[in-house]
């Protein structure tokens, strides 16, 4: 039997198109209509497929027995070993336990934090008093842990630190926060109010610029008092933003804070502070176990993701608005 | 959207308000202070000893400064953490405005599908280690590329930008489209003049994601003159490789304080972001509102 032409292949799939010439076709095309477009999307999508989406291919090393030499096609398949092993690891364990204390402790600590700031800074009268505290608060959010670490090494040190200083001029014994087990998690949780309070506090401040200020005339008119007012109104007013981040905090319940906790932390205080992903760092990228450390990652990352959206969906249930 | 709510002064709740100010003003203390202290400390001279709580240095001096810029690798860091800084921000913006404004279409064709494709990847990610086997297949190491290329487009910032595109009036375009004019053409010429505001908003967020930026150098770049400068500081300030320092001025050896050239690197790391402090202020809250309320 003959094969079709391509002029007859053509015109079987697209019958209403009059067939003259490939470029006839090309013409119809709706990316060709629109090809300027297209062009412009094109470094986009890109982008997304080779930095996003093939990195997900890597992820079957998490399964293999990763061998540099043989790449990720030819290393071996060893199934769920990789996992077996790491649930078995005490160190894992150790890492695994101290993501969520962590994460509990900032939920319960972080999350009222900046209500509160908000709702003080917000019964401050002075305009121009209310901006500079603002203004303020918000700058460490700016600056990365890099920087902090630096910052708190030197303002935590057990000899020079102020706060030592402070602590032996009130007649106690000094301590060294980064490096006392004790401590280290409370530096975490302190550190991380301390950086992003004021940045936090913006969405909550915004839904109290929402109410209407007549409310808060017609209280003061019927004797309110200021605890009265901020219980009645200005609590009722950010209720629905508090609702949604109070969800979309659940998916935040195994994220921990590299950044932080890399530049913060030492040997000393692995026991308490090594959390998943930067012991994923230091079984990758230190001790090179490569298939070991995929497999810590892909452990993290599969959580994760049925954490945010189980958020996202109960924040859809609750608000009809979601985060997209 | 202005978080200023107008209040009157009214009698009553004054120890409320003293109570609430001296707390706040506490909180600015608080978050000052370090800073101020490692400001100190960086313009002290070598002998002062920090046994005691200072406001103020007791003796001035810029030396610690002047060691810092004559360090080799704290020159080469800030150089190479400007070049990523300026090369990453404007890709971003080109790449990121670029496909904003084709989502922002109604009619390009499988709008939908590509715009999901690109949100889904919001929720995962491969990984650690195939992103970085990823850039080492791609023979990416040590070339400012493997700091500019993974986090060339953000879907959060794309798809607020897209936002703000869709809200543009479409006449204006449609009248230049009917003289005959392509989408770059009107993309350039019509769209991006009207779209400052964001277009600000955008540049600052990846100034300051680039500034930041130090564990991809760390990971990517195994020489230390490619470093990017939060990572050489953090060698020096963190893992206390004073040698780093030392080295550098070998004449001054004698009469090193490690604690007070720890300072001063850190604040010369911090002072870029002071200098763009009152713009980013300005435009990050209005960008981070938008993306809370919108999406």
């Amino acid at each position: 039997m003959q094969a079709p032409t391509k002029a007859e292949t053509i015109r079987r799939k697209w019958p209403s198109v009059p067939v003259r010439s490939r470029l006839q076709l090309l013409k119809h095309n709706r990316y060709w209509k629109h090809r300027y477009l297209t062009i412009l999307l094109l470094p986009c999508i890109i982008y997304f497929f080779v930095f996003h989406y093939f990195p997900l291919y890597g992820v079957q090393i998490a399964f293999k027995d990763y061998k540099f030499l043989a790449g990720i096609n030819g290393s071996e398949w060893v199934g769920l070993e990789n996992f077996r092993k790491l649930f078995a690891m005490e160190s894992f364990n150790n890492a695994f336990r101290n993501t969520l204390i962590i994460s509990f402790y900032k939920f319960v600590f972080g999350f009222p934090a900046p209500i509160l700031f908000a709702i003080l800074l917000n019964e401050i009268r002075l305009v121009f008093m209310r901006r500079f505290i603002q203004s303020i608060s918000y700058f460490p959010h700016f600056l990365s842990w890099v920087i902090l670490a630096g910052v708190f090494t030197q303002f935590l040190s057990p000899s020079t630190g102020p706060l030592n200083l402070l602590l032996k001029e009130i007649g106690l014994d000094a301590v060294y926060f980064l490096g006392n087990p004790e401590w280290f998690r409370s530096v975490l949780v302190a550190t991380d109010i301390w950086k992003d309070l004021g940045w936090s506090a913006i969405i909550y401040l915004a839904a109290m610029a929402g109410i209407n200020p007549e409310l808060y005339e017609v209280a003061k008119v019927d004797g309110a008092n200021r605890f009265q007012r901020i219980r009645n109104i200005t609590l009722p007013g950010i209720a629905p933003v508090v609702t949604i981040m109070l969800i979309l905090s659940i998916g935040k319940i195994i994220q921990d804070d590299f950044d932080q906790v890399m530049n913060l932390y030492n040997p000393a205080v692995y026991g308490v502070g090594d959390v998943l992903s930067t012991y994923t760092y230091r079984t990758g990228i230190e001790s090179i176990q490569y298939s070991f450390a995929t497999a810590v990652g892909l452990f993290k990352n599969v959580i994760s993701l049925i954490a945010v959206l189980i958020a996202n969906w109960i924040a859809k249930k609750v608000s009809d608005s979601s985060l997209w | 959207m202005k978080s200023i709510r107008k209040l009157r002064i009214h009698p009553g709740g004054l120890l409320f308000d003293t109570v609430n100010m001296g707390m706040m003003l506490l909180l600015c203390i608080t978050t000052l202070y370090p800073f101020l202290y490692l400001l100190t400390m960086s313009l002290s001279p070598s002998d002062v000893s920090f046994t005691t709580i200072k406001i103020w240095p007791e003796k001035f001096t810029w030396a610690n400064y002047q060691m810092v810029f004559e360090h080799k690798y704290i020159r080469s860091g800030f150089v190479n953490a400007v070049i990523r800084t300026v090369l990453g921000t404007l890709i971003t913006l080109v790449v990121t405005v670029s496909a904003a404004y084709v989502l922002a279409k109604p009619y390009f064709p499988h709008r939908k599908f590509w715009t999901q494709l690109i949100v889904l990847t919001m929720f995962f990610s491969g990984g650690l280690i195939p992103t970085y086997l990823m850039i080492k297949g791609l023979n990416l190491m040590n070339t400012v590329w493997a700091l500019v290329l993974p986090s060339m487009v953000s879907a959060f910032q794309l798809i607020v930008t897209r936002n703000f595109l869709q809200s543009l009036p479409a006449e204006l375009e449609e009248s230049a489209k009917i003289d005959g004019a392509n989408d770059i053409y009107i993309l350039w010429k019509i769209v991006i003049p009207l779209s400052m505001p964001i277009l600000v908003t955008l540049g600052l967020w990846n100034i300051v994601f680039h500034w930041n930026q130090w564990f991809d150098s760390m990971l990517y770049m195994t020489r230390p003159e490619n470093e990017v400068l939060q990572v050489v500081m953090r060698r020096i300030v963190l893992d206390g490789e004073m040698d780093m320092l030392s080295t550098a001025v070998p004449e001054m050896q004698r009469q090193v304080n490690t604690e007070t050239l720890k300072a001063a690197t850190i604040m010369f790391t911090t002072i870029p972001i002071i200098l763009i402090y009152p713009f980013v202020q300005k435009y990050f809250i209005k960008g981070m509102l938008v993306g809370a309320v919108k999406g």
